[in-house]
């Protein structure tokens, strides 16, 4: 459908689909001026948070819209590229190092070492993780893959070298030459920059090869596999790529919060991703960043009024789930792609 | 003794020889001690009455039912504990006799993915499936053979149920099967559709070994090479078409209650 709708259009005319894809970009890309200029700050830092929830909704959109794979512990993977940044600070701190077998790794606070490394460790646990739990359907992978959470979880909370449950302060963020990370505008275009290259990436993932074999064994897998095609790999490998990009997110949510905690692991977080992708449309990949921000924003002026916010929250999603057929993106976008 | 064996295989080594398949559910024998060969180009039916375990027969030779007891060679291997997705890339692919699609696919996507999954590994992961010629061409080729040229970017849950049933076939063939098991192709369809569907099979005699389960007889009679009459679970007869009709068992069995 997606591919369909791509292939067919011409040059020139815009689609709604595309205009709603640019205005949201636009605004994004304004809100620091914005806010600046209207003396609001604090807003740029609740940006930061929406755009980097964002790139963790979209790479669960991956795995749960296109692939039609319910992980519910994607916090999981949000939580490790977090606690990689945290727990190479601690040790650039005190000098020791991390590991010293069988190889020698030493604390870092540098972003060009720090945040890949996020990404390898988050799309290496995604990689374990996915191993197991995809050989699994249905409700036990949904139970798996939050029993993997829960488990990294109580880990970390009884791990006191890295503070438990109060978890790691970072005194300042990772480092980048040529940016200063410390400046809030400066890493909010930063993660910007990152979303809508991730986004992009995924883009062109989901309308690959690799993406209809995804799509195909969300909607038949039976009639996949008798076509040639066992759906496993291709599954996998989608669920190590939405680990990565959770992974990414995690780091940058680290920096910005300036402190790592057990709390991205708990099964709340990887429920509020997932809301964020049924809230802003499955399988549309702009939709979840609509979701991130629907939600991070109610919250946030929610919670100013009362502090039974989920109560209000609660209506207002099942409210979109069951008039928009996807979600918030539905109801911008309009529903048929193709007719513009 | 050794001599005698390749001989006799260099003689009459089918396409597909399953052997002593037996398939229980329950107390229920789906499949009792069934053996069936196709031969290279030979069209082979399987009838039978309904519930006499045709669909089983098909799905353990495709690879979706692990039969209790018994073997299936293809292509000279044994392929009895490969999974479908294997046995498909030898070349033994089947269709559905309740149609199987997916369905928020268009049908040329449809097509396309049997296609991209008959080219190879899919691990591509950067240029758009939906542009890329070498893909969608086969597509529309096999859409077009189908009778399916002017509906490729319908939706498949959109189509009709006889277009459905076409395109279930052009996936089949997609695939690039030496030999297709084709489970009730005609079932649900208009008798237009029928008869162009019986064409098609006919021009596909000699290009594909085809197994065919059908319920229409004189589409069978009309196009097998051999048939083979199945009655719970067992095959109680194989043989051409006008010794299939005179076979006594067989009148008795199933063709005889046929006209009753
Ligand atoms: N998964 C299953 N579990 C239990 N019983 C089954 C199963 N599949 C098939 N059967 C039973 O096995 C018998 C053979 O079924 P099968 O579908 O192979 O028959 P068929 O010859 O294809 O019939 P039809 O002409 O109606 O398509 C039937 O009695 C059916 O109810
Ligand atoms: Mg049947």
């Amino acid at each position: 459908m997606l591919d369909s709708a791509a292939g067919s259009r011409r040059l020139g005319r815009p689609t709604r689909a595309g205009l709603v894809t640019l205005a949201g970009l636009v605004l994004l890309a304004l809100l620091p001026p914005a806010m600046l200029a209207l003396d609001q700050p604090f807003y740029i830092s609740l940006g930061t948070r929406v755009v980097i929830y964002a790139i963790a909704a979209v790479s669960l959109d991956l795995i749960l819209g296109y692939g039609g794979l319910v992980s519910f512990g994607h916090g999981a993977f949000v939580g490790a590229g977090a606690y990689v940044v945290g727990i190479l600070f601690v040790h650039a701190q005190d000098g020791s190092p991390v590991l010293s077998w069988p190889v020698a790794i030493a604390g870092s606070e540098a972003a060009l070492v720090a945040w890949p490394a996020a990404v390898v460790v988050s799309a290496l646990l995604a990689l374990a993780i996915g191993a197991i739990c995809l050989r699994t359907r249905g409700v036990a992978f949904i139970m798996i893959t939050l029993a993997f959470a829960q488990m990294l979880f109580f880990l970390f909370v009884s791990l006191p070298r890295y503070g438990g449950e109060d978890g790691i302060s970072l005194w300042w963020r990772n480092t980048l030459p040529g940016v200063d990370l410390g400046d809030d505008v400066w890493f909010y275009y930063l993660c910007l920059a990152l979303l809508v290259g991730f986004t992009l990436l995924c883009r062109r993932l989901v309308g690959s090869r690799f993406g209809r074999v995804l799509r195909a064994a969300k909607e038949n897998e039976r009639r996949l596999r008798a076509l040639g095609v066992a759906p496993y790999p291709y599954q996998l490998t989608a669920f190590v790529i939405a680990g990565a990009g959770a992974g990414l997110a995690g780091a940058l949510l680290a920096n910005q919060t300036g402190f790592v905690s057990p709390s991205p692991l708990h099964w709340t977080s990887s429920g509020e991703i997932m809301v964020m992708v049924i809230l802003g449309g499955l399988g549309t990949l702009v939709g979840p960043i609509l979701g991130a921000a629907a939600l991070l924003v109610l919250e946030e002026t929610l919670s100013t009024y009362t502090s039974h916010w989920g109560l209000v929250l609660g209506p207002i999603l099942i409210l979109v789930v069951l008039t928009a057929k996807r979600g918030l993106y539905g109801w911008l976008a309009g529903r048929d792609r193709g007719d513009g | 003794m050794a001599g005698l064996r390749v001989e006799i295989e260099a003689m009459a080594d089918p396409l597909l020889q399953a052997q002593g398949l037996v398939k229980r559910f329950g107390a229920l024998t789906a499949s009792d001690r069934l053996s069936l060969g196709v031969e290279v180009g030979e069209l082979h039916a399987l009838i039978g009455p309904n519930g006499a375990g045709k669909t089983t027969a098909i799905a353990q030779l495709a690879g979706e039912l692990n039969p209790d007891q018994g073997a299936i060679r293809f292509a000279g291997q044994d392929v009895t504990n490969l999974p479908i997705e294997r046995r498909c890339r030898l070349g033994l692919t089947r269709s559905y006799q309740i149609t199987s699609l997916f369905r928020g696919f268009t049908a040329l996507e449809n097509v396309a993915l049997a296609v991209q999954a008959r080219a190879g590994h899919s691990f591509r992961f950067w240029r758009p499936a939906g542009r890329d010629r070498r893909l969608i061409e086969p597509a529309e080729a096999l859409l077009d053979r189908l009778g399916l040229g002017g509906r490729a970017g319908i939706r498949a849950a959109d189509l009709a149920h006889g277009e459905q049933r076409q395109l279930e076939i052009a996936m089949a063939l997609a695939t690039g099967p030496r030999l297709l098991l084709l489970d009730e192709p005609m079932a649900g369809m208009g008798p237009e559709e029928s008869r162009a569907m019986v064409a098609l099979l006919s021009r596909l005699k000699g290009e594909v070994s085809i197994l065919l389960v059908e319920h229409d007889m004189d589409a069978v009679f009309a196009l097998a090479d051999r048939v083979t009459v199945l009655v719970y679970g067992r095959a109680i007869a194989t043989g051409t078409p006008a010794a299939i009709r005179a076979d006594p068992n067989v009148r008795a069995a199933y063709l005889g209650e046929e006209g009753a």
